[in-house]
């Protein structure tokens, strides 16, 4: 084989993540009653325009989680083949040159000299010191003090013109599949799609995706020939680690709130259900744990992993699998920490929940405890999980940046947007300044988690439980957070 | 004398709490990794001999039995009971546990690990710095936050109240780090209006907290003020507002005496719960800003792995959210006569 395939910790959770979406997707679809709030977020017009931009996130995210080793070339005479320590991803490969196009140093957006003076050898053997040009930043033109700005331009024109193309046969696209699915006319449907007459609101949908395009296309085109967002201290191109830190934030964002979930649903209905020595127990852990601020107990547990880590360098084959096994430890440890609001919350409902009588009538059946656990109560607290885990996303993306900063992230070789904000933050007060890395990292955090804000308030509305409980929790953590 | 009773049983029910959070923490700092583990991490990873680790957990108190010290001297009986001449308290009182974990409740801190400073003298000199920035922020936050979610609810469902929700959440996805990063860019360095960082004592402290201040309240404007704008406006919606309205007095009048008075109990009963972790101040504010308060120590010590005084800030926060916790059930009481005391 070409690579050998690598199944780090935080893929394989992706995908199970990944495979529950789809099945509850598949169930969901055939439930009329579970539908019905689905339906309603689908109609709300911001929710609809941040999931756009949300699944373009995903999509590098999940390009970004399958990992694999390239082969070597085999060296002559030697029998086995070996692999490559670095790790690559299939979005590195899709994306191929960018990742390893290093400059020397910084570089502006779009430069085609480097930052920094050096000293370079003249042909006729004097030195001086001047820009140098960048080996890969606009290396293609002859003489970049003409070139440059015309070529961006006319490759820009040509890009814009491309997403263009691009979007209106995607808008051509969805008016067929509506017209289809309804066996209505091709052009009535494409008129309601324009007026906005649709139930779903399709216009604003194919207006971000166009907008979307629009932006993304030529950043990717004009990458191909220049650093479109620059270059940091060591000459890695701040687009390509932007992309990249984006699965860093979905993974976190994501299976933080997984990998606590069946243990904050299991306890919370149990304390709920059951009252008694039980609730006793269960409220004394999730106290204990919520005493504990949450920050200082992240910084206890992820110095203590990575001492671990540090003194057993043996088990892990690369740098990548150190890093990742990190990021799960992280994701974990956020977890205790975010698992209890959860867990007082379903209590809260399972409490309500017992007294209501289908629950009566199926302990007066004789229904067992646990089947009355999982078929009762657990699907009729299922709305407050996924409110809870969507309105958790953005700020776990938010709370990686910080946590990076303050030293208990990510690994430092991972990249995240974290790391980005931590090894550019001094750059500001350079002379000259260097702004790209920061704004890169900013703006991107900016929209994943303002896109994750709007889509997860749609969601909410649509499933309105009108938890009065969880807004007082969520004032209590606004303001109990030590940061 | 209900007050006092009730008092009592919740601080008998913190005490659990405290013992659980102690066991935590000496699990996660002395199982996970031994002192033998953590001796070679600070002495560095290679070559370091046998002796040399011993010596380091000896100038430390490591060289004890984690729990139980078998082979101490007796020389003080088991509580008073010298009918068990085998348990004594040396048995127990000389041990890991005992001297570095239990020893927190009666606020024996230690030393810290890598300077050999004393933590306790350390906390009480740090929380001056830090309250001068939490307490401001915390009064001038909480100030503006109910102002801007009054107007937004005086002016619900107009194009004021869209705009302002619209910039809430605009405000809420914006990192942290950015407030505080642009801050410190624009203001500092291009207008030079405050120092970038640094801190001075006694008056000469508001040059150096008045950005952090701004910033933090700046941070947290877009969640907070759209949350209390909830709940003014599920106030709003309530029988007697509609009865006062009736009345016939006016929409001002009632938003700012009916509305605001109902509406601020929640808002106050949640925040109490912060005030005493005021004490621990800002990690982020105060390391950008170098403020020498307890976040920065915090940090600091995480840096450069000081177990010791992790140890002790995660037991004073813990002690602290405790306290806050019994602040709120009394504010409970005395905001809303309906609840008793039990």
């Amino acid at each position: 084989m070409p690579f050998k395939p690598i199944i780090l910790w935080t893929d394989a959770l992706v995908f199970v993540l990944v495979a529950v979406v789809v099945a509850s997707g598949w169930y969901i679809r055939r439930q009329e009653h579970l539908l019905a709030p689905w339906r309603k977020v689908v109609r709300s017009r911001y929710g609809m325009c941040a999931l756009v931009i949300l699944s373009v996130f995903v999509a590098i995210g999940l390009l970004d989680s399958f990992h694999y080793r390239p082969r070597l070339d085999a060296r002559p005479g030697e029998g086995k083949t070996s692999y490559a320590v670095e790790v690559r991803s299939a979005f590195d490969a899709l994306v191929e040159p960018l990742g390893r196009r290093f400059e020397k140093t910084y570089s502006a957006p779009f430069a085609a000299y480097s930052y920094a003076k050096e000293t370079v050898e003249r042909p006729d053997g004097t030195q001086a010191r001047e820009f140098p040009r960048l080996k890969f930043g606009g290396a293609h033109l002859q003489d970049p003090a003409q070139e440059l700005v015309p070529d961006v331009v006319r490759r820009t024109l040509g890009a814009v013109g491309l997403a263009a193309v691009l979007w209106i046969v995607l808008t051509m696209l969805v008016a067929a599949w509506l017209a289809w699915a309804r066996h209505a006319d091709f052009s009535a449907t494409l008129s309601a799609i324009i007026h906005g007459e649709t139930e779903v609101p399709w216009r604003a949908v194919l207006l971000t995706a166009g907008l979307v395009l629009a932006v993304a296309v030529p950043l990717a085109l004009l990458s191909a020939q220049y650093h479109v967002l620059g270059t940091d201290k060591v000459g890695q191109d701040v687009f390509y680690e932007a992309l990249k830190s984006v699965r860093t934030g979905l993974v976190i964002g994501t299976l933080t709130t997984l990998v606590m979930l069946p243990l904050a649903l299991l306890l919370g209905v149990m304390a709920g259900y059951f009252g008694g020595w039980v609730d006793d127990v269960i409220q004394y852990v999730y106290t204990t744990l919520n005493a504990i601020p949450g920050v200082l107990l992240i910084a206890a547990a992820m110095l203590i992993t990575q001492a671990w880590i540090d003194l057993h360098p043996n088990i892990f084959e690369t740098v990548s699998q150190r890093a990742d096994l990190r990021l799960l430890f992280l994701c974990l440890i956020l977890g205790i920490t975010s698992w209890t609001g959860l867990c007082r919350l379903l209590r809260g409902e399972a409490l309500k929940l017992r007294e209501l009588e289908y629950v009566e009538a199926a302990r007066a059946f004789g229904v067992s405890n646990w089947r009355i656990l999982t078929r009762h109560l657990a699907p009729n607290v299922m709305h407050i999980v996924l409110i809870t885990v969507v309105m958790e996303f953005s700020g776990l993306v938010l709370a990686e940046a910080v946590l990076s900063y303050v030293g208990v992230g990510v690994d430092p070789s991972m990249i995240s947007f974290g790391t980005m904000i931590n090894s550019a933050r001094l750059e500001l007060a350079r002379e000259p300044m260097v702004w790209w890395s920061l704004a890169a990292a900013f703006v991107f955090m900016f929209l994943l988690v303002l896109s994750a804000n709007l889509f997860s308030d749609s969601v909410r509305d649509a499933f309105d439980p009108r938890i009065r409980s969880a807004m007082s929790a969520r004032l209590r953590r606004l303001w109990a957070r030590p940061v | 004398m209900i007050v006092a009773a009730y008092l009592l049983r919740r601080l008998l029910y913190a005490i659990p709490i405290l013992i659980g959070v102690n066991l935590i923490t000496f699990a996660l700092f002395f199982f996970v990794n031994s002192p033998d583990d953590m001796a070679r991490m600070q002495l560095g990873q290679k070559r370091v001999t046998p002796e040399a680790i011993q010596r380091w957990k000896q100038e430390r108190g490591y060289d004890k039995p984690m729990l139980f010290n078998a082979g101490a001297k007796c020389e003080r009986p088991l509580l008073g009971w010298s009918a068990l001449p085998k348990l004594c308290q040396e048995k127990l009182t000389d041990t890991i546990f005992f001297e570095k974990s239990a020893s927190m409740f009666w606020f024996d801190f230690g030393v810290a690990e890598i300077d050999g400073r004393d933590i306790a003298r350390e906390i009480k000199l740090r929380m001056g710095p830090s309250l001068a920035v939490t307490i401001p922020v915390f009064l001038i936050g909480l100030l503006t936050f109910i102002t801007f979610a009054l107007i937004l609810a005086f002016f619900r469902a107009t194009y004021v109240d869209f705009v302002g929700v619209v910039l809430c959440v605009t405000a809420m996805s914006i990192s942290f780090l950015f407030y505080i990063i642009g801050g410190q860019w624009l203001i500092s360095k291009l207008w030079h209006l405050v120092p970038i960082s640094g801190f001075g004592y006694g008056f000469d402290a508001w040059r150096f907290v008045v950005l952090p201040v701004a910033i933090a309240v700046l941070g947290g404007v877009g969640a907070s003020t759209r949350l209390y704008r909830t709940l003014f406006l599920e106030e709003i919606g309530k029988d007697y507002v509609r009865t006062a309205r009736a009345k016939g007095l006016t929409d001002t009048r009632v938003l700012f005496r009916h509305v605001l008075h109902n509406g601020l109990i929640p808002v106050l009963t949640n925040v109490v719960v912060a005030i005493p972790m005021l004490f621990i101040g800002s990690l982020v504010l105060e390391s950008f800003f170098g403020i020498p308060g307890l976040g920065s120590y915090t940090i600091e010590a995480i840096r450069s792995q000081d177990f010791s005084v992790v140890r002790a800030m995660v037991f004073l926060g813990a002690v602290l959210y405790i306290v806050g916790l019994m602040l709120t059930d009394i504010s409970y009481t005395l905001a809303d006569p309906r609840v008793r005391l039990q």
